[in-house]
Parts: C-alpha cells; sequence; structure tokens
C-alpha cells in the first residue's frame, strides 16, 4: 500500500533522549526565572539580618550572614514611626474595602435583580467609565479634597478610593447566575429586598465576594499615588510613602539594612494573605484584574 | 415613579453619588482646567480661555525628556515582558511535577508593594562608595566594568527601570496566558501528533493562533499599563525624577500638580490629556493592526 | 490492513490526592479486525474503549501486550509513524484555519522525500474532499459549518494522508438524530468506496449494530464478546452482551432449570436440554413471546402500547428480575385479555439462559452458546 513509503524505526532511543534534554531545558529556564524573581526576596531578608556596621564592612557583596541579628527590627520600629504607617494602611485598607464591599453589592444587587427605567442606559454608562484612567481624574480629585480641607485625613484617603466599576461589575454578573426562582420563592414568603440580598444573594456569591474583598485590599495596600498627593504630614502616611519618607529621610544615615527590615516587615502581610489564598487571588487576578 | 424604581436608584444612591463626585465631575473638570490660562490656585482665578497651557507643556524640555522616556519604556518593556511571559507560560504548562510551585513563585511580585521592593532592586544596583553593589560583582565575573545602575548614565538607569517593569508585570501576563494554554482543547494537541507535526509548527500554527486573542489583550493592557509608568521609577530613583531625568509622563502630571515644582493644576491637566490621547490613538491603532492581522 | 490486539493490558495510576494503586482499563484484550472491514467497538461509558482506541492509534502506550498492523509490531512506534489517521469526538478542527487548510495540515508536517509537492498536496486535498463530498466548503471555517459538515471534514483530514487503518471516536455522538442516520450511511458509504479498515468507538448499541460488519463488546476494560452484529445478538456469550444489545432490551427471569425444563415461578416454559439443574437466569428476548390462551408463562397486563406495526405489551410477572417486562407481537396477534392476565409461550431461540452467579452463558441443546 501507498504507506510503504513512511519509514517505521523501533522505539527510537534518539528521540527519548532529545526528550529528556528538551524537558531538563524547560526545568532549568524555569528555575532561572524562579531565581530571578526569589532573588530580591531572599536579598532583603537576609540584608535586613546583618548588623549595620557588618553590612557597611563589605566591599563585595555576602550572600549569607553568620551572626544573624533582629537589631535592624528593632529599628524599624523604633527610629521611623513604621508601626505608625503599619496601622494607618491597615486602617485605610480595611475601611475603603468594608465602604467598596457594601456600596458595590447594593449597585450590584440593583443591576442584576431590580428592575427599574433607565437600567440599560446607567449600566452602560457604568460601563464606560471603567475606561476612564486615574491619571486624568487624580487631579480635581486633589483639588476637590484640597477645598473640602479633608487633606491628611482618613475621609480625604479613603472616600475616591472606595468606587470601582470593575468589582461592581464582576458582581452583577455573579448576582445575575442565582436563579430567578429564588427570588420570586422569596417574595411569595414576603422577604424584603434586603434580607433576601443579605440572606439568600450574599451566602451564594461569597466566593466572589471574598475575591473582591483580597484584591482591593491587595490593592489598598500597595497604593501610592493618591495617598502621597494627599497626605504630607508623616502621622498620616501609608506604608508606600512611609517608605519613600525612609528612604529619603529616614534612619539619619545610608542604614540599608534598617530599611530592608521595614521592606520586609510591609511585605509579609500581603505575602501571608497570598499564601493564604492563593487559588482565589490567582483566579480573581486572571478574570480580569490588572495592575496599577 | 413607582416604588420598584425608587428602591432601586436608592441602591445605587452611594455609588452613584461616589462616582460622580470623583470620576465624572473630575472629567470634566480637567478639561476645563486643561484650557484655563495663568489659573492661580491660591485665589481660584483665571486669565482666559486657550490652548496656552498645551503649548507650555508642549515646550517644556522636562515634559518632552519625560515623554521621551516614557516611549523608550514602552518600546522596550512590552514586547520584552510579552515574549518573555509567552516562554515561561509555554514551558509551564509542559511540565507537570512542580508546575503549582512555581506557578506560586512567578505570581509574588503582583503581590508586593512596588514601591517596597523597588528599593531592594535599588540596594542591588546601586554603586556606593562602600561597595559596588551585587549586580556589578556578577558583571565583574564576566570581565565587565562597574557601572552605576542608579545615579550613573542614563541608559543604566533605563536598564534598570525596564528591568524592574518587566519584573513587575510578569506575574499577570503569566498567569493569563497559563490558563489561556490551558483552555486549549486536548484533542487539538492529539490530532496534530496523530499527524506527526513537529512541535515548532505545533507553536506557532496551532497553539498561537489559538491563544491570540489573549495575546492582544495582553499587548493592549501592556501598553496602557506601561504609558502610565510611575511608581516604579519613584521606587529606584527618588521622588525627584526630574532632577534623575527619569520622569515619565505620569510622574510629569503629579510634579505639576503637587511636591517642589507643584502648584498648577492647569498644566498637569494638559499633560494628563495629552496623555490620554496618546494611549487612546495606540490602543486604536493596536486594536486596527491586531485586528487585520488575526482575521488574515 | 488488519489490526490484531494480542494482550493487551493498560493500567493508569490511580487519579486523585488518596487514591492509590493503578486503575486498570484495559485487561489482557486480545481480538483481531479483518482487514477492510468497519468494526464497531461498543460498550458502556468507561469500559475502556477509548483508551484501547488511544493506543491503537499510539496516543497511549500499552502497560503490556502487543499490537500488530498486519505483521509489523507497532507497539513501540508513535502515532505518525502507524500510518493511522484519527476523527476525534469533537472533531479537533482548528478553528483558526480554512477547510481546505485543515485538509492540507497532515500533509504539510511530512518531512523529506514523503513530502509531495503543493501542487500534489493540493490535488490529495481535493481528491478527498471531493469523496467525503464536500467540495463547495473548502474556503469556511469550522465554526461556519453544521455539525455533519464538520464531521465530513475532519473524516476527510484523517484520510488524506491515505492511512491504512482510521479510527472514530464517538463519530456520531455530538448529531441531532436526524444527521446521525445520514452520516451511519455516509461513513458506511466511504468505507466501501475506500475499502480502508476502520475501527469506530460508541457506547450506543444501535448505531454500532447498524453500520458496523463486526462489532466488539467490552465491559470494564475486558472483552465480553465480538462477532457479526446479528451473531452477537442472536448468541450473546453472557448476561453483560444479551442486557447490552438490544432495544428495547432483553426482560430478565430469575428461572431455574430442573429434569431437562426450564420453570419460571415454578410454571415449566421451555425444555432445556443439556442445562444442569440449579437457579438461572433466564433472557427473553422482547420479540420472543408468543400471545398463546393456553400459553405457561402467565403474566398480569400493564398497559398496551401500540407502535403501528408493533404492539408493545407492558405486563409484569413475578419470576421478572425489573417491575415490568415488555413483549412485542404483531399488531394483528393483540387480544385484550377480559381477566387482566395475558398468557404467552416462547420462542426457544429467543430465550438464553445464564449462570446465577458469573452470568455466563450455558449451553441448551436448541441453541448453540459459543461459536460464530
Amino acid at each position: 500500500m501507498m504507506n510503504s513509503k513512511i519509514s517505521r524505526k523501533p522505539a527510537p532511543d534518539a528521540t527519548r533522549r532529545k526528550n529528556g534534554l528538551t524537558t531538563a531545558l524547560t526545568y532549568l529556564l524555569l528555575s532561572f526565572w524562579a531565581v530571578v524573581v526569589l532573588f530580591p526576596f531572599y536579598w532583603m531578608v537576609l540584608t535586613s539580618l546583618k548588623s549595620y556596621g557588618a553590612y557597611n564592612a563589605e566591599h563585595t557583596p555576602v550572600f549569607f550572614t553568620l551572626s544573624p541579628t533582629l537589631e535592624n527590627y528593632q529599628n524599624a520600629f523604633t527610629a521611623v514611626s513604621l508601626g505608625g504607617y503599619l496601622l494607618n494602611t491597615l486602617i485605610f485598607a480595611v475601611l475603603t474595602t468594608a465602604a467598596m464591599v457594601v456600596v458595590s453589592t447594593l449597585a450590584a444587587y440593583a443591576f442584576a435583580r431590580l428592575r427599574f427605567r433607565g437600567k440599560n442606559l446607567v449600566f452602560g454608562l457604568f460601563l464606560s467609565m471603567m475606561m476612564i484612567p486615574t491619571e486624568l481624574v487624580v487631579i480635581t480629585n486633589f483639588v476637590t479634597i484640597t477645598n473640602m480641607d479633608l487633606r491628611n485625613s482618613f475621609p480625604g484617603l479613603i472616600l475616591p478610593s472606595i468606587t470601582s466599576v470593575f468589582y461592581i461589575y464582576l458582581l452583577k454578573e455573579n448576582f445575575e447566575q442565582v436563579p430567578d426562582e429564588l427570588y420570586r420563592a422569596a417574595k411569595v414568603d414576603g422577604t424584603s429586598d434586603l434580607k433576601y440580598l443579605w440572606k439568600v444573594m450574599i451566602p451564594i456569591c461569597r466566593p466572589t465576594l471574598v475575591t473582591i474583598t483580597i484584591l482591593k485590599l491587595i490593592e489598598c495596600w500597595n497604593a501610592y499615588v493618591w495617598p502621597r498627593l494627599i497626605t504630607d504630614a508623616p502621622a498620616y502616611f501609608l506604608v508606600s510613602n512611609g517608605i519613600q519618607e525612609i528612604r529619603e529621610n529616614g534612619f539619619g544615615r545610608e542604614n540599608i539594612p534598617a530599611m530592608m527590615a521595614t521592606v520586609v516587615v510591609i511585605s509579609i502581610p500581603l505575602i501571608l494573605l497570598f499564601l493564604a489564598f492563593r487559588k482565589k487571588i490567582m483566579e480573581g487576578v486572571s478574570r480580569g484584574g490588572t495592575k496599577g | 415613579m413607582d416604588r420598584n424604581s425608587r428602591k432601586a436608584w436608592l441602591y445605587l444612591l452611594p455609588s452613584l453619588i461616589l462616582l460622580g463626585a470623583f470620576l465624572i465631575y473630575p472629567l470634566i473638570d480637567v478639561l476645563i482646567y486643561s484650557v484655563e490660562e495663568c489659573y492661580n490656585f491660591a485665589s481660584q482665578t483665571y486669565q482666559g480661555i486657550g490652548l496656552y497651557n498645551y503649548a507650555y507643556v508642549l515646550h517644556d524640555p522636562y515634559f518632552l525628556q519625560a515623554l521621551q522616556n516614557t516611549f523608550v519604556l514602552v518600546i522596550i518593556t512590552v514586547p520584552t515582558s510579552t515574549v518573555l511571559a509567552l516562554v515561561i507560560s509555554t514551558a509551564l504548562s509542559s511540565i507537570r511535577p512542580l508546575r503549582q510551585l512555581f506557578q506560586t513563585i512567578y505570581f509574588l511580585p503582583y503581590v508586593t508593594n512596588t514601591l517596597a521592593v523597588g528599593l531592594v532592586f535599588m540596594v542591588l544596583f546601586q554603586r556606593t562608595e562602600y561597595t559596588d553593589g551585587l549586580v556589578n560583582l556578577m558583571l565583574e565575573w564576566f570581565g565587565a566594568g562597574p557601572i552605576d545602575f542608579i545615579n550613573g548614565p542614563h541608559w543604566a538607569k533605563m536598564f534598570v527601570l525596564c528591568f524592574y517593569t518587566v519584573w513587575v508585570v510578569l506575574p499577570f501576563k503569566i498567569l493569563v496566558l497559563t490558563s489561556a494554554l490551558a483552555s486549549v482543547n486536548e484533542d487539538y494537541y492529539k490530532a496534530a501528533r496523530v499527524d506527526g507535526t513537529s512541535r515548532a509548527r505545533i507553536f506557532f500554527r496551532i497553539t498561537l493562533p489559538m491563544i491570540a486573542p489573549m495575546l492582544v489583550y495582553l499587548v493592549i493592557t501592556g501598553f496602557i499599563g506601561a504609558f502610565k509608568a510611575y511608581s516604579d521609577a519613584v521606587a529606584l530613583f527618588g521622588t525627584d525624577l526630574n532632577a534623575a531625568g527619569m520622569n515619565t509622563i505620569v510622574g510629569y502630571v503629579y510634579d505639576m500638580l503637587y511636591g517642589d515644582s507643584g502648584g498648577y493644576p492647569s498644566y498637569a491637566s494638559a499633560a494628563a490629556i495629552l496623555l490620554f490621547v496618546i494611549v487612546l490613538t495606540i490602543t486604536c491603532v493596536n486594536l486596527l493592526v491586531t485586528r487585520r492581522r488575526v482575521r488574515a | 490492513m488488519n489490526i490484531k490486539l494480542q494482550n493487551l493490558t493498560k493500567r493508569f495510576p490511580a487519579r486523585g490526592k488518596k487514591a492509590q494503586g493503578e486503575v486498570t482499563a484495559v485487561q489482557d484484550l486480545s481480538f483481531e479486525v479483518p482487514d477492510g472491514m468497519l468494526v464497531g467497538l461498543l460498550g458502556p461509558s468507561g469500559c475502556g474503549k477509548s483508551t484501547t482506541l488511544n493506543m491503537i492509534c499510539g496516543l497511549e502506550t500499552p502497560t503490556e501486550g502487543k499490537i500488530f498492523f498486519g505483521e509489523e509490531d507497532v507497539t513501540a512506534l508513535p502515532p505518525e509513524k502507524r500510518g493511522v489517521g484519527m476523527v476525534f469526538q469533537n472533531y479537533a478542527l482548528y478553528p483558526h484555519l480554512t477547510v481546505l487548510q485543515n485538509i492540507l495540515f497532515p500533509l504539510e508536517n511530512l518531512k523529506g522525500a514523503e513530502r509531495p509537492s503543493r501542487k500534489e498536496m493540493r490535488r490529495r486535498a481535493l481528491e478527498t474532499a471531493h469523496l467525503v463530498q464536500i467540495d463547495e466548503l473548502l474556503e469556511r471555517r469550522p465554526r461556519e459549518l453544521s455539525g455533519g459538515q464538520q464531521q465530513r471534514v475532519a473524516i476527510a483530514r484523517a484520510l488524506v494522508k491515505t492511512p491504512r487503518v482510521l479510527l472514530l471516536d464517538e463519530p456520531l455522538s455530538n448529531l441531532d438524530a436526524r444527521l446521525r442516520l445520514q452520516t451511519r450511511e455516509e461513513i458506511c458509504k466511504i468505507q466501501k468506496k475506500t475499502g480502508i479498515t476502520m475501527l469506530f468507538v460508541t457506547h450506543d448499541q444501535e448505531e454500532a449494530m447498524s453500520i458496523s460488519d463486526w462489532i466488539v463488546v467490552l465491559n470494564n476494560g475486558v472483552l465480553m464478546q465480538q462477532g457479526r452484529p446479528q451473531t452477537v445478538y442472536d448468541d450473546p456469550a453472557n448476561l453483560f452482551v444479551a442486557k447490552f444489545l438490544g432495544t428495547p432490551p432483553i426482560n430478565v427471569f430469575e428461572g431455574e432449570v430442573r429434569g431437562g425444563m426450564l420453570l419460571l415461578d415454578g410454571q415449566a416454559v421451555l425444555p432445556a436440554i443439556g442445562a444442569p439443574d440449579g437457579p438461572v437466569f433466564a433472557g427473553v428476548r422482547p420479540e420472543g413471546f408468543i400471545p398463546a390462551v393456553d400459553g405457561p408463562v402467565a403474566c398480569g397486563l400493564n398497559r398496551i402500547e401500540v407502535l403501528g406495526r408493533d404492539t408493545s405489551i407492558v405486563c409484569t410477572h413475578p419470576a421478572c428480575e425489573a417491575d415490568t417486562l415488555r413483549a412485542i407481537i404483531q399488531a394483528e396477534q393483540a387480544v385484550v385479555p377480559a381477566d387482566g392476565t395475558v398468557r404467552f409461550s416462547l420462542r426457544p431461540e429467543k430465550v438464553f439462559l445464564f449462570d446465577r452467579e458469573n452470568g455466563a452463558r450455558i449451553a441448551t441443546g436448541d441453541a448453540p452458546a459459543t461459536g460464530d
């Protein structure tokens, strides 16, 4: 038959060896990038454990330390007000996220479940707002907050950071998947909308709510631009501004190990949050998050 | 208005107020600012209406420097990060053991504070009187001379900025591409294997076209994101970016608004609108090109 | 080209976190597919038929055993060296390529001396497209085609390399009822035209019976029976095969053999020559019932379903394994009894006896239990 042409060699060892080589190269590449990603983390932890004197005595950087010290961490909390920055950020992140969840849930519920005139128009308007870049509106917001005398205050920090059209959209899509019958059944039983939202919708859609909560917390923890514009009193600095302040004026001298200690302290909460909710975060981000 | 409608508007009220005050009003306002000439922030008065603010910004050497820096950053980081992400996620999809571990590691930069980790990069690349820094130590192994990446020549600073930007944006891209690759039906690969398709051909003729929509999405969001670069630069070079010659367009906007050289919301508005126009144009061009390419 | 499977076994490592050990998908399977036949590999889902197909194709390597194409041992060959074509259940047509590009794809993979010229490739692609009658669709994309058309494109893509064997995975499962009939004939026609050995996998016994020259019945990775469809239907090797083939399904009774007679509910109904005494399962095909006023099988009438040509009588019997049994008789024989009891006698060739323990067929004098 026509197949006589197709060459058939028995179990080719060469192919197997080639496959093995490809796999080895793949792992090598992946490990290399893993090192590139992890190395800065290693370096910051390492440096934070070196004493100031030891670090500055190293003309050639050393990849390990034999006399780790926690003195830098102590320094980070005493010499600069890292504790204050952490507390500020925690307050800011929790309040903003809580307000965001409440506001977004209400709006998403209205779009997903309630019937009212002009719904499609308003929703279209909401969607188009996703395209407005922050850079454009930040200028006026800065003027608005300044005129309201809210600079260096939590309301000034929080109010413009609450709404996120994207999260409203995400929640609305999720709410719409809850079958209509549940709503009708609840209505027949005389359940109010608010109670239905609280007792039925929120429990069913909890996974999505958790996801947006975590994503918003991360966003708040890393916020830099708005806090920088709106706070100039260190008492209201968030961690991002705090680290910038420490870098430029902190510790009196170029105390790199102490700086690294603050960086470690700032990074740990988020890394713990990430490791705890790894699946949720990665799933949420791949569904449409972007950085910045 | 009936009872139901009233209730719905009540539910929408908080978000409408917030969006109106902090998103819609500012959008209109920024256009007004940008045409009000000689606006005085203290007395909140202006002298006329016109395009002077735009002309000023376009002639400002700091803006031109920022524009140039931003374009260089975009042109280098967008293709580099996309290709790198494609290579890494393809490699990631071809293995099974340790895949989860690698995925978790690669995602780490996404959940770190840009400012904080930027400081680590600064330390790694910096050259001070005491030490040449770690990166220079490695360069020395290859016989290259010490370079100060943080306070030295412009190209070296640009390199660090690009490197850090790629490091920061890769997690998102790898994640998106890995899930795009995973969503390609296994049967296509089986069919290709039955036909004896080579690895390279499978990648270029099957995999790539299948994930093309996701690649387009990544390139477009990549462009938009890179044009808005700012905090990465601050993390590496400090808040006075003009002095370092490393300012970006967004940085210019904020500097005009606030800080040592601030107090000019009109110039800031004009620059912000210019940025918006640039991003919008590039996005449209991107969409047109890719649509034609993906269809053909 | 005939295909021979010799003691084929496939074990997978068990899935899931806590799972240990291995799962056996195919167990010591041997059968032979004669050259130029259309063979149906039949079994319920999870019976190992897809794994078998993948091993023949080369996508999976058997744990034990050998596969021969003709005289050649192909067990260790990769798929592209075997000369097989495969049509996937969801067709796996590349969505971004046109129909013609899809059909050309396998040819473009060939290298060196095997690679035909561009012109030759095109000629062969057009020829194959003509064979499956998709000449007008060549410039379309897969999503612009109906399910039946996609199916034909997939077959063309598999045939263009002129493979020795064509494998089809559930070829009809993604089509609606009307298209199934049409495509069934289409596949049959293509097979007759090309004379190629075709092996397809299905869980639908009707589909397998209607187009195959030969069927192979699998259950839990073990070969149950093989043969011509009519033979397997008329002479099932065990209870599983008897139950699996035929619509409506066979009626199973818990009976007993005593002194060369089959007893149902204590009533002697048929001679069972040669069968040892003891409890048995008796399978009676729906068409095995003959209404008879003095018949030995007395059933309580449930309802009568008029199907036009035939009449289906649904009734109850104390020895029946299921709640109801179904008899199909000719319409003119149907009579409504006054007392709600219908009586049947049985056609001996439609009654099979099986071992109560292992379901194996028990040979009786009037129907050979084995053989073709």
